[in-house]
This record gives C-alpha cells, structure tokens and sequence, in this order.
C-alpha cells in the first residue's frame, strides 16, 4: 500500500487486520520486518519553508534530496548530518524525512549540535487504531503539553506511521577544516578526542578510523574563526603527527566516509552499532574482538563488523550503554533489551498506541 | 481556576496517612502542622493557594520510593515540588495532596569532564550546577532566568529555557540521563553518560512532562567548556517592525548568537527608571550576544552591526569592556524586577514564528488598548519565544480575572499564527484550559495515554497539564478503581 494522503494513510491502517511492515524510503531497514508493506513515499513535499526562522515543515514521505535542495538554495541544511545507509547495508533508494526521524538517524555532528530529536519541532502521525496525531508545532520553543515529538524520534513506526515532520534548520556554515592526528592507539584517539572537545574550540565532529590509524577533528564557522581555532587545537597535541585539511570538498568527503561508516563498507559481516560513554569505548571495543572498528562521537559511537551470527552483547557483557545490531539476522533482538520495568513502560506505550499491534510488531520488543 | 474537589476521605485518614510517611522517613522531614505547610500553597504564580496535606522532604531516591508506595498504597496523590518558583503553578498543591519537596537532595554526585558529564542530585539548584564545574572552566548550559533558585527538578519537569538556549538548547537537549520514581516507588535508570535511547526514547517524553509521570531524583546533565569571551551589542530601533526584520536578517545571515534579547518601549522605559542602565529610548531595542575568541567576537559582531545598519538604527552601542557589556545586561536582567515595582504584573510564554512577531507586537497593542491594561514586551527574539507582561492591579476588584482575560487571548493569538501557549514556563494549572485551542481531542488523549501507562490512577501532579474536561473521565475511574 502506498497512500497519497494523511486521510488515505489513516483509512489503510484502519483497514488492516494484520501486521503492517512500515517504510519510508528503505534506506536503513533493521531487525526482521514482517507484514503487509506500507510505504510513506506518496505523502511527499515540502509544505512549509522559512528560512529567517530556521524552519522547515514536510511530508513525511519527501525525499532527503529534495529537502536538501530546498535548503541548499538559501545557504542551510539540517545540522544533524544524516547518514546515508546504503552503502553499508546494501539498500537502494531514496532516504525519507520520516524514515529518518523513526531511525532518530544522526551523524556525526550529534555531538555537538544534538541528534535529529534535537532538530525535530513537531510531529503528524496516524497511530494503530488510525487515529491522526499532532504534537509540537514549527516553533523552536515549545513547552505545552507531552513530548511525544521525541518519543516518535527513534520509534522506527512502532506508535505510528508519521505524516508530517518539522524541523529546526541551521544556516551552513562559511568554512570548515579538519585535522588529522596520526599513529595513536585506540585509547590515546578517545583522550585526545576527549581534549578537543572539552576546549573551547567548538569542535563539532571528533572520530577515531583505526585501520587508517588517524583521528579527525572537525571545525566549523567564518573562516578567520575556523584558522584561529584550527592553529589553537593543533597547540593541544604538541609532539603529535598531525595534517590538516581545509579545501570545503575534501573536508566533506572525510566526514560522509565517518557519517557513512566507509571503513566497514564492502566487507561481509554483521554490523554492530555501540552507544557507551566515551571513555570506555576502547575496552568495549576490545571485549568485541571486531574484524573493524570506527570510532565516532569521540568514542560515543562505536561501529564494529563482526563475523554472521556473532552475539555482540555476549562479549561486551555487563556495561553502561547500549548495543544494536544494524546488520545481519540472528537469534538475538536487533534492539538492546530494556530492563524489565523499563521495557514494560515500552510495552504499554506500544499498546496504547497500537492497541491492535499492526505497527511493526515486535520489532522493537 | 477550577480545581477538582479535594477526596473527603483523604483528609478523613490525615493522621494515618502521616502516621506512615513518618515510619520511612525522620521526624523533621514529614511536615503536617497548618503553620508549616502554609510555606507549600503556592509556588511562583501566587494568585493562587492551597496549602497540602501534608509536606515530605526525602533525602534519597530511596526515601522518594518509600514515599510513594504508601502515597500509591493510600491512593493519596502527590504534588512534586523542585524549588517552588514555577510561574505556572506547576507546583500548586490540592488540599488532599502530599508535597514532595527534592529541596535536601542536592549533592554533585560525579562530575566527569573527560565525558562532559555532572550527576547530581535533583534538588542543586541550576546556577550551582554550573558552579560546582566552574573550576575547569566548564558550564551547564540552559540558564533560566529564575537560575539562582530554581532546582534541576523543576528545570527537567518544565523542559526550562533561558536566554542562551538559541545556541545551546533547552533542558531537554542537556539531558543524558535521569534516575526516577514511578508512583508505585518503582525506581528506573534511563539514559546516562551514553548518548540516545536503547530503545523507545522514554527521556525525552520525560523531560517537559511537568511532574507527572515520575519524581527524578538523580539527573546526568551535559556540560560544556566555557567559550573564551562573549560580548553583547545594544542596538535601538524606531519600530518593533525593523527590529523583527533585523532579527531575521541575522539569523539567515548564519551568524549564531548565542541570545538576541528583545525590548519594546514600555518596557524599556520601566527598566531605565529602575536600573540606569543607560539605554537609549525608542520603540525597540535588542541585545544580541556573541561568544568566542576576541577575533571571533569581533568578526561577528561586525557582521550583525553591518546588518543592523541596513535598518537604520537609532542606536548602536559594542560593548568594549565587561564593565559595558554588564550594562547592557544590566536593564534586561532586572526586567521582572523593574516591572514588580512599578505594578503587579503577568508573564506570558507563547511562542510564535519570528515571522509574525511584528503582526503579534501590534494585535497586542490593539488589544492592550481595548482591555485597558498596559503591556511590556520582553523576550527571547532569537527563537520567537515572547513574554509579554500584563500590568494591572491586585488589590482592585476584578483586575486579576480582566488580566487574565487579556493574557489568555495573547495566548490565543500564538496559537493562531503558528505558535504554542508556552516556550519555557510550562502549562501548569495557568494554561491548563487552553490546552483545547492549541489541540485537538485526539492529540491530547495521545499525551493522557502516555500518563495512563506511568500513572494508570492518575496520582502524580494533579489537574495540571490536560483541561479538567478532558482528564475527567480518567480521574474518576481512578477514584473508582480504589
């Protein structure tokens, strides 16, 4: 099914007596999806664009290309930097705004400027008894009543189908620079990430590439700002190898290989996505035992290719954070298992927004 | 503003109910004497009063838990309460309610800079959050006027703002994590040091959910390394028009203040009486705040002034030294005061597109005239986020429920032109029964449902949030249920 309109949408789910396989534009499919498929890529334009108020309000199935177009066309963008999946999980088509605001999918900049929840203002959605659903709104503030905007943001269609998206967008910034420390161990990269990012330079990506044995630090802003504050960082790591990019294109391409996950591209394998405090990041890496490993989110976010089948969570064990597996099938959830009052809070939320469990069910239980 | 009918049994069982709070927790920390509860009948917004049944101050997340098993055991409900200064009754007590004050839990528990994290307790205060990591230079960023008071409970119920959050986001954008207390004293962990939700994001619909869905006693916040220098610039315009126009200007020209204060002339005059900040009179002035190196401040400044000479202002004023820039501070921090002296005044906290603001300034001027009751404009320009304060008198029969009048069609006019009822302060009881015009049935059973599921007897924070109307029926059921 594929309707054309919020009203349409609403009748379909209303209409359905089993599971409804929900997607966007199939770029960034997880765990085992079974069902009728239902897609949002008819509800598709941009309804809404005010770029002196940084906000922009769309269809849920518009294309990420078009948006980006919209916004490229006065000097803005979505300061989440989604990543694109597809050359990891071997997908095609086209990524929607929706199917990104149900994965809460955000690069590497979520370290500094927040994760596509940040950025989310408002939120349509048709839930499981084919009930439409407004919260938030287009303004930057917004106070009244439940959150249900981030609740929705990583809901991956579970609550329900999203229809209309807003979102706060930032203006692009004039320059930005990257530098490159050579030869560290794992352990020295989280550290002297953990350095740039407690200065007060405003670094706004910090990764860890181990096979290419380099570290990236990324900067932003005017470009008298981004020189001064590149030669600052740099009086952080006296001693240390250090390069530096400053052309626009080449400092582009470094951080879509980190926002795409390159390093683990092409390879067989099941992929591991690891969200940890950073500092524990090279131990937990290590209990993993992982054929590759990128470090983004100065060690927040941990990426690792594993042989089929492996139970990541096995190997790490007890730890603070959270795994998932964003490739591959296996005998184990693709999700992290909540605790059990935790999961039952879930539980109820799904229920009472899905009370006939059409929405993907299971998916994320 | 109607307030649902204290339950007659409730009050009947005082004493035993008392009796119980005082087997978990010290003597001193269970408060039931009139005298002494009367200090728990309000919170910022005064106009309205109830003093509780009684008043408990736990000093662990254990004691919280004790707490609220018995309170769920009685079917009491509880009123959680930070540090009292909501300005939209988000704490107002019903006379068949407990008070839990989070007021002695207020211990740093870690702070970690090498993971830009501070643990603390709910009860710390904002301002001493950020105290307590000074030393290393380092800051909790959103900064609530009310910073000096106001607890991290409350910040984290409300979802508060402040002036810088136009770069650095609200609470919910500084919050990693939360230890909390459902109403059957089940305690949960969500979130941490580790960024982003396992799962369904469960903190996020926690922030801003005013008390009604859990007491937090332990928050993992995000801190920040202090930028090297920041630095505001005054500027004065002949219309509220121009200085919207230059707002918006700015920000499409991509220079990110870190706040752009806004100022009408009533407002502006009531300042200059009361502080001398020196500031020029017109009909519009802004403050606009940048961070960074000296050559980074200076760069963007220069920027901004090159905009705002487009629009012809009327005055111009960098500050050059912390002497100036504390000046032009100066009149836009003690805006509240100004106006307390002068008259008793209403704050407001719609929040509308920037597009609108010179169409919003105007319908309020319009409409000042018509209610006879004067208003001053002072707010977060940058991201839309007005408050508008309503002048009238207390002691004059009447007056009160006029003003109320006034600031409810304001409300009204936010919610017309695209914006919402509230930016920062929360709904509370103040807003409760305008919640209709901003949304629809269904939107707001979507919100009851998630209260159904963390409180299904609806005993957390009382006939706040939702329209009595609306929340009736589940009310009711609840008491039935018992």
């Amino acid at each position: 099914m594929r309707p054309t309109s919020e009203d349409d949408l609403a009748e379909a789910i209303l209409g359905a007596h089993a599971a409804l396989s929900i997607r966007g534009g199939g770029t960034r499919p997880i765990g085992t999806a079974e069902g009728e498929l239902l897609e949002t890529g008819g509800l598709s334009g941009v309804t809404l664009y005010e770029p002196g108020a940084l906000t922009l309000v769309a269809k849920a199935g518009t294309p990420l290309t078009e948006v980006e177009a919209a916004l490229d066309a006065e000097n803005q963008r979505l300061a989440f930097e989604v990543p694109d999946m597809r050359g990891l999980l071997g997908t095609r088509g086209e990524s929607t705004l929706g199917g990104i605001v149900a994965a809460n999918a955000s690069g590497p900049r979520r370290i500094a400027s927040g994760a596509c929840r940040d950025f989310l203002l408002g939120v349509r959605f048709v839930d499981g008894a084919g009930t439409v659903v407004s919260n938030g709104g287009r303004v930057m503030k917004n106070v009244t009543g439940y959150d249900l905007v981030k609740l929705m943001a990583g809901s991956h269609g579970t609550l329900g189908v999203l229809t209309e998206v807003s979102f706060k967008v930032l203006p692009k910034p004039e320059a930005a620079a990257t530098l490159a420390l050579h030869g560290l161990s794992d352990a020295e990269a989280v550290a002297a990430m953990a350095a740039a990012l407690g200065s007060p330079y405003d670094v706004s990506g910090a990764a860890h590439d181990p096979a290419a044995g380099r570290t990236l630090l990324r900067i932003e802003g005017f470009t008298r700002s981004v020189a001064y504050r590149l030669e600052q960082l740099k009086a952080l790591f006296p001693g240390h190898e250090i390069t530096e990019e400053t052309e626009a294109a080449a400092v582009s391409a470094l951080w879509a290989a980190v926002r795409d996950v390159a390093p683990l591209q092409g390879r067989t394998g099941d992929v591991w996505r690891l969200s940890c405090k950073p500092s524990d990041a090279p131990e937990l890496a290590a209990r993993l035992r992982a054929e590759a490993l990128l470090y983004d989110w100065g060690g927040g976010l941990v990426w690792a290719l594993l042989a089929d089948g492996t139970d990541a969570r096995a190997r790490l064990g007890a730890f603070a954070g959270h795994a998932t597996r964003v490739r591959g099938t296996g005998g184990v959830p693709a999700f992290h298992p909540d605790p059990a009052p935790v999961a039952a809070l879930a539980e109820g939320l799904r229920r009472r927004f899905d009370p006939r469990g059409v929405l993907n069910p299971g998916l994320m239980a | 503003m109607q307030m649902p009918a204290p339950d007659a049994s409730i009050l009947a069982r005082k004493d035993q109910i008392v009796a119980r709070l005082r087997e978990v927790l010290p003597a001193s920390a269970v408060i039931s004497e009139l005298s002494e509860t009367r200090a728990y009948e309000c919170d910022a917004l005064t106009a309205y009063r109830c003093p509780p049944l009684c008043a408990v101050l736990p000093s662990s997340t254990e004691e919280v838990s004790a707490v609220l098993k018995i309170c769920h055991e009685e079917g009491v409900p509880v009123v959680p309460r930070g540090s009292g200064t909501s300005l939209a009754g988000g704490a107002l007590p019903t006379a068949d309610s407990v008070i839990l004050g989070v007021a002695k839990m207020n211990r740093v528990l870690e702070t970690d800079y090498a993971n830009r994290i501070i643990r603390v307790q709910t009860g710390r205060t904002n301002l001493s959050v950020s105290g307590a990591v000074a030393e290393e230079d380092f800051f909790y960023a959103p900064d609530p006027s009310s910073q000096l008071a106001c607890a991290i409970a409350g910040n984290i119920a409300m979802n508060s703002g402040g002036a810088h959050c136009l770069k650095y986001g609200v609470t919910t954008n500084n919050l990693m994590g939360v230890t909390m207390v459902l109403m059957d004293g089940t305690v949960i962990e969500l979130g941490g040091a580790h960024l982003d939700a396992p799962g369904l994001d469960l903190l996020g619909v926690i922030c801003g959910s005013e008390g009604q869905l859990g007491v937090v006693t332990e928050a993992t916040l995000r801190i920040l390394r202090k930028p090297e220098g920041a630095r505001p610039v005054l500027m004065g315009f002949a219309a509220n028009e121009v200085a919207g126009e230059c707002v918006s200007d700015v920000i499409k020209a991509g220079v990110l203040p870190v706040a752009i204060e806004f100022m009408d002339r009533p407002c502006i005059e009531a300042c200059e009486a009361f502080a001398h900040a020196g500031y020029p009179m017109c009909e519009a002035l802004l403050i606009v705040e940048v961070e960074g190196s000296e050559a980074e401040i200076a760069e963007q400044l220069e920027k901004i002034i090159e905009i705002a000479r487009r629009h012809n202002p009327v005055e111009l004023r960098e500050a050059r030294d912390e002497d100036e820039a504390g000046r032009i501070w100066l009149g836009r921090k003690s805006a509240f005061g100004a106006m307390g002296q002068i008259n008793d005044y209403m704050c407001l906290d719609g929040t509308i597109p920037v597009s609108s603001l010179p169409h919003v300034l105007r319908r309020i001027g319009e409409m000042s005239e018509e209610f006879g009751l004067k208003v001053a404009n002072v707010f977060h320009a940058g991201d839309g986020n007005m408050h508008p304060l309503i002048l009238f008198n207390a002691n004059e029969e009447g007056q009160l429920e006029l003003c109320e009048r006034f600031g409810a069609e304001i409300l009204k006019l936010c919610v017309e032109v695209g914006g919402c009822l509230t930016g920062e302060h929360g709904v509370g009881i103040e807003k409760r029964d305008l919640m209709h015009t901003q949304y629809a049935r269904a939107d707001l059973e979507a919100q009851m449902a998630v209260k159904d599921v963390f409180d299904p007897r609806w005993l957390l924070n009382p006939a706040k949030v939702f329209p009595l109307d609306a929340s009736e029926s589940r009310r009711t059921f609840a008491i039935a249920a018992e």
